[in-house]
């Protein structure tokens, strides 16, 4: 029986946060409103989030304090506590996509990572940019107008419509296209938070003594460049591309691999 | 809709942009509407909705009404309509018509008062009918048959209803919706004239120089009358004046010179004010010639409480230490305990004073009297003495947020317009005077101040009631489907009436009931108390529309009684019924409707009825059959000790024999003399599914395919009920003419009709009558009812002085302000007044199931003052309880908008079943007509 | 130093290609983003900012459209929310993405005092000071959401019926539509009473347009800008003293005109010499 602690874990908070952004619109409940471009939380605290507010603060315009603080609270969240956690734990498109590659590896499809010509894990850090030119450019949040995740998330609270069309896109892709292929390699959204959350405090940490090397955790773990570590050394997980979703930790059998807060002077 | 709402403002917008710079959109469907339409037949027919009478013609192809328009010859609309009009292609094809009975059964196919519907034939329905009619016959006699009758019905229809209902069963306890609508006005014309419904015509509107309106929102109800109204204004704005004098601000307001906005019942104030200033201030203004010709002064009682429910009653016996009474609660009583007994209030101490009352008297109450006696005309105007502007204005004036000097300036206008010499002026009203605990009393007022001065029953000049409903004048009242009238004014309790209806209907003498007491609201009451057992709605909704509805519908679903109705869709009424019955809807049958200026509209069936519906007409006549002489014919004993004799000998002398049916009698026997011939005009290319039955092949009452009668059913009921009125003022042309004109204003003599009734100049009867009587006056009243009268002062007659006779006169009564039976307090604080929208009829089963009527106006809403609003903390758009002594409703709070009542007042229409308005509204009618006050009870508003 | 210059010239390439693809991805999402700006059509929330500047500072949050569904004055008799006006965009509607609007026909703007749906909106895309009226207080009647217009030709009205469907739902009812009575010559005896929208008054809340009962309704919300024209501002009305007000703002530097027939310098055009 493999442990599923902390996909459980996650499945939970991930629904857990829908159904209450759901429930803000279907019965006005006034726990967390919104969505995530920006919600509220008891009704009271804001909170937005930081790329769209860049994208919208780069097409030329000043926004509401609200969006500002709210930002501003997500940045300081993820920066010091969570690190790039709001893709695993929070972001609906997530399960699309991991879903992708269970099916993906059980399919058998899943042959070693391809190295595409123009499609590199570093492409989403041209794509974030790429957004905020072209934000600047037309004049709207451009991600914004495209993103799959907000328009699942709306979805999910407003209905659908014909936005269900790109999550499905992002499925296929992910399954018979590019391994891993949105959130590894496209999302800026994601290459924000790889940016902001790169020094946070929570960790990943290895234990070479107990590793056995059975790359049960390099399998399944979306980000596999960051565990460059397994079976040479132990020390944390420090690169920002981990989502902290520990998919690792649950599949390692030797005990190798777990959660802890990072060292600050020994790791950095 | 299909259409995307991008589409949709694309090209909106281009169409918008095109009209404005004066380009006209090419209209490529132009040649193809025109072969559409060749195939199209247009024939005439009047408008489905109010007392208008709106000429209409309707296009049908291949069965179907496909299109409307106005009549351009017909001279009410002169071709426009309104949006009600305007849907009249529209209002028989809702997807959920009825199409065929449908009965509540158990699981082994029997009727039970606790199933579910399920559909039967027309066969198993009259089968039911028939075995729970005569079993409401053998319990209750004729008492307990009752009919919930319609000023919806065409002339036909109630006319063969009223046949079978008084002749066949002996019953008079058929009375229609119009009860509700017009009770007060007819008793009124009655008191006044001796004879029903107005002097002048919608021609006076053109010629009038002052249009006051009296409870009545013309604009919203009448509104192709107030477009002429409006053009009238418009021809001359300066000397033409508009007044509206209402309980709230509403449409018609807006194009007033002066609006007056009073407090609930004390229009009787207003215009007894106006009568205090002309024979106080301005004598002079009296045209005493008029007056002494034509005029007598009269007075009645004032103690005839409020046409509640008196002590005594069955179903509120008994009374209870907790102030409850049989089935009803502690809270209710506390109003229907001033039916016996009431103090006399502040409020109306003054006005009462002159008949012998001071405050805190106690008035006992009696029952509900027409009775009147002559008085002098110093009698009159020591009952006129209380009435100064002073204590007028202050207890009329209506908005608590308006200055009593603005207030007095009003009623100080407005008196002056009634008296300007050489002024003409015509004082409207619909429903704010006729629902009235007193509105026989405001509608007698009404003419008092026109007689004073002359100006009634000339052109321009007279006080004229809008009806409510399309027929309520042409069938409900002169056809007679009331408990206590027969055709053309004769009444029941009148022997030589009886005499007259029972020659005519082929009766042996003594057939006809003489006791007609059960109005709508007693047959209510009398279900509730268990005498009657059977009742059938006809073309009203007789469960959505009557006040205190959750005794009746109570009462019809937890009793023993047997209840039906026939109509086009399913409603309220259907819902608590026992049996329901598809009804052929307004063109699918031919028909006649009157309208409220005495005009008769005649149309044909223009299409077969949809499913297996059949006309009411039919559905009488399949009725009648079930009934044999011996059924029905045999001795009663009436609830009051009167005897109904068996007549079944004398019948027999007649020639017929026991099992001699009902409908051979009441229809057949004569009607055969009316033939089909389908080569003549009008019965040419029309169907005609009562007379030579239709290709849907419809198993009628004895389960066989229905052939058709083989007469001409509706030229025989028509022609019938019109021999009684020819040659009595109540003229109407031969049935053929209507079908070639555009209605004629009856009395119709020479081949003429009458525009100016009463008026010697344009009336032939009171040309007639004025000869004969070698008067040289310019009127002559002649109707015939109660001019023979005692004579006395205020407080009574006095037999000693005999009785005076009074041809050709009409009245001026003497009558007070009164306080209604429930007016806010402490408990509940806010004055609920109902009526209707423009955009619904009625209950809404026929408007609310147009799309387009239904999107405009999909819910009934609560208007309240914002003031009122913020005091009791609710916003608008939230939804609040309207809540009375009786029931309560949630509605939606309105505070901007087209009605705009004064603080302590809150309007909600009643078309919305969902909004059910009158589970809260107050069953207090006017004693004398017995119409109900749906114009004001108290309530409290809570936030829901 | 071969395989230097091959490593360099390959560098050189791969980013000469990324740089192109990246150009290429960017215009193509400028484009793609530019089209979905270009739905003009649509019916924002009150207080929205001008359509530019709404759909840049709109963070499409939604907070707007609860707040509308889950207003107090929202429910049902049974208690239930009722479908409530404002509308997030999805895609197939041809709205920008997550924006929100509303369609008259479907849900008008109820005009609720408080504006619920302006007052939650974190960013100011919908701005609470438009709102404001002399008292500094929140004022619905301030909202501009667009304005009515009336198709003469299809409103029954015009044909002499009597309707006035539109002016009973207006809210603001005899100021943002106000009957304009005439005589009706072809009956001789009757009156027109026509719809006439103020657009000084119109909050363009639509609920004459859901309350119109032509089939396609003859009265209809469109964005002020599109149902707008602007007179110049170089003429003044001269019996109406408040005029200048609009016309004042006029800017010096666009005093002067330019056309086609001004288009050359004056030696220019007189050297040309006439034809003759």
């Amino acid at each position: 029986m493999k442990n599923l602690k902390y996909l459980l874990l996650r499945r939970a908070t991930q629904i857990g946060l829908m159904f209450l952004y759901f429930a803000a619109n279907a019965y006005g409940w006034h726990i967390l409103e919104g969505t995530f471009g920006s919600s509220k939380l008891f009704g009271l605290i804001p909170l937005a989030d930081p790329y769209t507010t860049l994208q919208a603060l780069s097409a030329g315009f000043l926004l509401g304090a609200d969006v500002l603080v709210g930002a501003l609270l997500i940045v300081l969240f993820y920066m010091i506590v969570g690190g790039r956690a709001f893709c695993s734990w929070v972001c609906p498109i997530n399960m699309v996509t991991d879903l992708a590659n269970w099916l993906r590896r059980k399919l058998k499809l899943d042959k070693e990572e391809v190295n595409y010509r123009f499609l590199k894990r570093r492409t989403r850090y041209w794509i974030m940019v790429l957004g905020l030119i072209v934000s600047a450019i037309v004049g709207i949040a451009a991600f914004e107008a495209i993103s799959p995740i907000t328009i699942m998330q709306r979805g999910i609270i407003f209905g659908f419509g014909a936005g269900i069309s790109i999550v499905i896109a992002i499925f296929l892709f992910d399954l018979f296209g590019v391994k891993n292929g949105w959130c590894g390699h496209l999302c800026p959204l994601g290459a924000a938070y790889s940016i902001i959350g790169q020094k946070s405090i929570i960790r990943v940490k290895h234990n070479h003594e107990a590793c056995t090397n059975c790359m049960e955790c390099k399998i399944v773990c979306p980000e596999n460049q960051v565990l460059h570590m397994i079976n040479k050394e132990s020390i944390s997980v420090t690169d920002g591309e981990c989502t902290n979703c520990g998919r690792c930790i649950d599949v390692c059998n030797d005990d190798a691999l777990g959660f802890s807060i990072r060292n600050l002077n020994k790791d950095s | 809709m299909s259409l995307n709402r991008r589409d949709f403002l694309k090209s909106s917008a281009a169409v918008a942009a095109a009209s404005a710079v004066g380009i006209s959109v090419p209209q490529e469907a132009q040649a193809k509407a025109k072969e559409a339409e060749s195939d199209w037949r247009w024939d005439k027919a009047a408008c489905r909705f109010c007392g208008t009478g709106c000429g209409i013609m309707l296009a049908t192809k291949e069965g179907r009404i496909v299109a409307v328009k106005g009549d351009p010859a017909a001279p009410v609309n002169r071709g426009l309509n309104c949006i009600k009009g305007y849907f009249n292609a529209k209002i028989m094809y809702g997807a959920d018509r009825l199409k065929t009975p449908l009965l509540r059964m158990n699981d082994k196919g029997e009727f039970d008062k606790h199933g579910k519907f399920k559909p039967v034939s027309w066969q198993r329905a009259f089968d039911e009918m028939e075995k729970h009619a005569k079993k409401a016959l053998k319990e209750s006699g004729p008492e307990g048959v009752a009919v919930f009758a319609s000023g919806q019905y065409t002339v036909m229809e109630g006319y063969a209803a009223q046949k079978m209902m008084k002749g066949g069963f002996r019953s008079n306890a058929i009375d229609p919706n119009a009860r509700h609508c017009m009770a007060s006005a007819v008793v009124g014309f009655y008191q006044t004239f001796g004879i029903d419904e107005p002097s002048g015509c919608y021609d006076d509107i053109e010629i009038t120089d002052t249009i006051v309106t009296w409870g009545s929102n013309m604009a919203e109800m009448h509104p192709i009358l107030w477009s002429r109204v409006t053009d009238r204004k418009l021809s001359n704005p300066d000397k033409v004046k508009v007044v509206n004098i209402q309980t709230y601000t509403h449409r018609t307001c807006d194009l007033g010179d002066f609006n007056i906005i009073f407090s609930p019942s004390t229009d009787l104030a207003i215009w007894n004010y106006i009568a205090h200033e002309i024979v106080y201030n301005h004598p002079e203004a009296i045209d005493w010639d008029f007056v002494k010709e034509n005029i007598v002064f009269t007075a009645g009682p004032v103690n005839i409480g409020y046409g509640m429910r008196r002590a005594g009653e069955k179903s509120i016996t008994p009374v209870n230490a907790d102030g409850s009474a049989g089935k009803y609660t502690a809270l209710e009583m506390q109003t229907i305990n001033k039916e016996m007994s009431k103090k006399v209030s502040a409020k109306e101490a003054p006005a009462l004073k002159p008949y012998g009352y001071k405050e805190g008297d106690t008035m006992k109450n009696t029952a509900g009297t027409l009775k009147h006696w002559k008085i002098s005309f110093e009698e009159y105007k020591k009952s006129l003495e209380p009435f100064t502007l002073d204590y007028v204005a202050k207890i009329a004036k209506g908005d608590p947020n308006e200055s009593i000097d603005s207030f007095k300036k009003k009623l100080k206008m407005l008196a002056d317009l009634y008296i300007e010499k050489d002024r003409k002026v015509v004082s409207f009203w619909t429903m704010g005077m006729n629902q009235h605990t007193r509105g026989t009393w405001v509608n007698t007022l009404s003419y008092n101040v026109h007689f004073l001065l002359n100006k009634q029953a000339l052109p321009g000049n007279g006080a004229f009631s809008l009806t409510g409903q399309p027929s309520a004048c042409g069938t409900a009242r002169e056809v007679g489907t009331f408990c206590h009238r027969l055709p053309a004014d004769m009444m029941v309790k009148n022997p030589k009436h009886r005499a007259k209806a029972e020659k005519v209907w082929g009766l042996p003498a003594g057939t006809l009931n003489p006791v007609g007491n059960q109005h709508i609201m007693k047959i209510h009451r009398d279900i509730e108390d268990g005498v009657v057992k059977f009742a059938w709605v006809n073309v009203c909704n007789a469960y959505q529309d009557s006040a205190s509805a959750k005794h009746w519908i109570k009462a019809a679903r937890e009793m023993d009684n047997f209840i039906v109705t026939s109509d086009g869709y399913p409603g309220i009424s259907a819902m608590v019924s026992d049996l329901v019955l598809p009804s052929a809807m307004i063109y699918e049958k031919w028909g006649a409707y009157g309208n409220a200026e005495r005009r008769t509209q005649h149309w044909r069936q223009q299409v077969l009825p949809v499913g297996d519906a059949m006309s009411d007409t039919w559905q009488w006549m399949e009725f009648s059959k079930r009934f044999t002489v011996k059924d029905l014919w045999g001795e009663y004993t009436l609830r009051n000790g009167k005897k109904l004799p068996n007549v079944i000998a004398d019948a027999k002398k007649m020639g017929y024999k026991e099992d001699t049916t009902m409908f051979e009698i009441l229809y057949a026997n004569k009607g055969k003399e009316y033939k089909i011939d389908l080569d003549k005009f009008p019965q040419k290319g029309f169907d005609n599914s009562e007379c030579i039955g239709d290709s849907r092949n419809v198993k009628g009452g004895d389960g066989k395919v229905f052939k058709g009668y083989g007469f001409m059913v509706h030229e025989y009921l028509f022609e019938e009920y019109a021999s009684f009125g020819r040659g009595h003022g109540h003229d109407l042309a031969p049935f053929e003419v209507y079908h070639k004109v555009r209605g004629l204003k009856w009395p119709v003599v020479d081949g003429k009709e009458t525009q100016w009734r009463f008026n010697v100049k344009y009336d032939p009867y009171a040309a007639k009558a004025a000869k004969a009587a070698g008067s040289k006056s310019t009127h002559a009243f002649y109707g015939p009812l109660a001019k023979n009268i005692l004579q006395g002062t205020l407080t009574g007659p006095d037999k000693k002085l005999g009785k005076f006779a009074l041809p050709n006169k009409a009245k001026i009564f003497a009558r007070p302000y009164m306080d209604p039976p429930e007016m806010p307090d402490e408990n509940y604080d806010t004055w609920l007044c109902t009526g209707r929208v423009l955009e619904h009829w009625h209950s809404g089963t026929m408007t609310m199931r147009v799309p387009e009527l239904f999107r405009a106006v999909p819910e009934a809403l609560c208007y309240m003052n914002p003031k009122d609003a913020k005091a009791k903390g609710v916003k608008r758009g939230e939804l609040v309880w309207v809540e009375s002594r009786r029931g309560k409703v949630k509605a939606r709070v309105e505070t901007r908008g087209r009605n705009r009542p004064p603080q302590g007042l809150v309007f909600v229409p009643w078309f919305d079943e969902k909004v059910f308005i009158n589970k809260v509204c107050l069953d207090a009618t006017c004693p004398m007509s017995k119409q109900t006050d749906y114009k004001k009870c108290a309530v409290k508003i809570t936030k829901a | 130093m071969k395989s230097s210059n091959n490593n360099r010239r390959k560098f050189m390439a791969t980013t000469l290609q990324s740089v192109g693809l990246t150009a290429l991805g960017g215009l193509l999402w400028s484009g793609y983003c530019d089209e979905a700006k270009a739905s003009p059509l649509v019916l924002r929330p009150p207080g929205a900012l001008p359509e530019e500047q709404f759909l840049d500072v709109c963070i499409k949050c939604g907070l707007c459209a609860e707040a509308c569904v889950n207003r107090e004055s929202n429910k049902n008799k049974d208690g239930t929310q009722r479908e409530g006006t404002l509308k997030m965009a999805k895609g197939g509607d041809h709205k920008l993405i997550g924006t929100p609007y509303f369609i008259p026909t479907e849900v008008p703007c109820y005009m609720c005092d408080d504006i619920p749906c302006a007052v939650v909106c974190p960013s100011e895309a919908l701005d609470i000071k438009s709102l404001l009226n002399e008292k500094k207080e929140l004022d619905i009647n301030k909202a501009k959401m667009g304005l009515a217009v009336v198709h003469k030709e299809s409103c029954v009205a015009y044909w002499g019926l009597q309707c006035d469907a539109c002016y009973r739902a207006c809210p603001l009812l005899d100021e943002a539509i106000t009957l304009d009575y005439q005589k009706n010559e072809r009956t001789g005896k009757h009156a027109f009473l026509l719809p006439v929208v103020h657009s000084d008054v119109c909050t363009g809340c639509g609920l004459c347009e859901k309350a119109c009962i032509t089939e396609k309704p003859a009265i209809f919300v469109l964005p002020r800008e599109y149902a707008m024209g602007r007179a110049g501002d170089h003429y003044v009305k001269g019996w109406d003293k408040k005029d200048q007000q609009r016309a004042g703002n006029r800017k010096l530097d666009e005093i002067e005109t330019h056309d086609e027939r001004s288009q050359q310098a004056p030696s220019d055009y007189l050297n040309r010499e006439i034809e003759y």
